[in-house]
């Protein structure tokens, strides 16, 4: 399935400073798109405002064709959103934090895999991002990077078409980094679309595209 | 429902892991039930008549203060934006988190009611009205407190404005429950009490989820 996020004429101002005018914006289906800027420019601003979460803005968008408020329902069902925080629950174990995500996410609504196969899925996804044996720590526990790579397990768990990814290299170390790039490019390969944000330097990619703000 | 269901079992699981914050309003309710035969007098007859509007009183103070948490570690955490991007409708999982409130902070207030009603020379016959008036009162004071909750979340200090919020929003729940125990005293029908408190509780259910959800929607845009 081909995916289209579009942004016409975007234009956030915050504090009596514009952050960006007259924005135009074509997100499509195998492309890694990267917002670069200095601190401060509105990259989180911008990936917050093309998820949905800030209506604080001038412009339109929209999604496979359609305005935005009409597609809405749609287009969350195919959004995975990582924020600067990392959404981790410190008083809950990684596999706790991850059955919440997975239910939230309406994936458990398919009865096929069954509670099991449910927890199989999520102790994959942590055995993928290099968890495995902290399945039961409690996530205030781990490290920064240990709960970000929680937060990332979630890029496997739940299938989704559209990544909005602010900072994901955060407190990751070297060899997780590589691991994360190669998983962005497959995604994008596979037909999905990579929106992410980051002061980490990406590999070259043919399917690399950057957005320059500020 | 299972994203509701699964917001119902991580939220109860995370508060009893904490089980501080649940005691929390528990302690501070006896205290200051404990607090009043001491300072005003030990003379039952004069405390039987003030018992119904003091425990109802101390009893609301209790869930206002517990209300400030609902939604704060969800906001610091990321975990609320999560929540507002899921696919699944908000309001049915802001309701699920207004539940998990009332199971551990309406409940047991209703429930330790009783016992502190004996402190208070409490006369006997109302005991049962007051849990229930109190167990049925405080679920819409969870409701109509998380909407203040979820106005203020994303505000610092945000708990003093809370209370101006919310408090007028209470008073019409305060004279129905207090007054319910009062009618059980006197020996009139409670009723009609009851009634309304039900009719209360009904109506916040069918407004307070959407509020919430447009609230939380409102908070997380500053």
């Amino acid at each position: 399935m081909s995916l289209c996020l579009q942004a016409r004429q975007l234009a956030c101002e915050r504090d009596d400073r514009w952050l960006f005018q007259g924005l135009d914006l074509d997100i499509r289906s195998g492309e890694i798109v990267r917002i670069e800027g200095p601190n401060g420019s509105g990259k989180t601003s911008l990936l917050k405002i093309l998820s949905g979460q800030l209506s604080d803005y001038q412009g339109e968008l929209f999604w496979n064709g359609a305005a935005m408020n009409d597609a809405r329902e749609h287009f969350l069902a195919n959004l995975l959103y990582l924020g600067h925080a990392p959404g981790i629950k410190s008083g809950l174990s990684p596999l706790e934090n991850l059955a919440w995500y997975q239910a939230l996410s309406g994936e458990s609504n398919e009865e096929s895999s069954g509670a099991n196969g449910h927890e199989e899925q999520r102790l994959d996804a942590l055995e993928r991002v290099g968890l495995a044996g902290f399945e039961d720590v409690p996530a205030g526990q781990l490290s920064a990077g240990q709960q970000r790579r929680v937060a990332l397990a979630r890029l496997t768990l739940t299938p989704r078409a559209l990544w909005v990814l602010d900072e994901p290299f955060t407190a990751i170390d070297r060899h997780g980094v590589a691991d994360l790039e190669r998983q962005l490019v497959a995604h994008a390969q596979s037909g999905g679309c990579v929106l992410v944000t980051t002061h980490h330097e990406l590999t070259a990619s043919p399917l690399l595209r950057r957005i320059a703000l500020g | 429902m299972i994203a509701v269901k699964a917001t119902l079992v991580r939220d109860l699981t995370l508060l009893l892991r904490r089980r501080g914050e649940v005691l929390n309003p528990l302690v501070f309710f006896a205290l200051v039930i404990t607090l009043f035969p001491i300072a005003i007098s030990p003379d039952p007859e004069l405390l039987a008549v003030i018992a119904p509007g003091l425990l109802w009183v101390a009893a609301l103070l209790a869930a206002l203060l517990s209300l400030d948490s609902l939604f704060r570690s969800d906001y610091d955490d990321g975990s609320l934006e999560q929540l507002l991007l899921a696919p699944q409708p908000l309001a049915a999982l802001s309701l699920a988190k207004v539940a998990v409130h009332w199971l551990l902070t309406g409940l047991p207030l209703a429930l330790m009611a009783p016992v502190l009603g004996i402190m208070l020379a409490l006369p006997a016959g109302s005991y049962a009205i007051l849990a229930l008036s109190l167990a049925l009162g405080t679920a819409s004071l969870s409701l109509i407190g998380a909407i203040g909750a979820a106005l203020t979340v994303g505000l610092a200090r945000g708990g003093v404005l809370l209370s101006l919020l919310v408090l007028p929003l209470y008073i019409p729940v305060l004279i129905f429950g207090a007054g319910a125990v009062q009618a059980a005293i006197l020996g009139d029908g409670v009723a009609a009490h009851l009634a309304i408190l039900g009719a209360l509780l009904a109506a916040s259910l069918m407004l307070a989820p959407w509020a919430i959800a447009a609230s939380l929607r409102i908070s997380i845009n500053g």
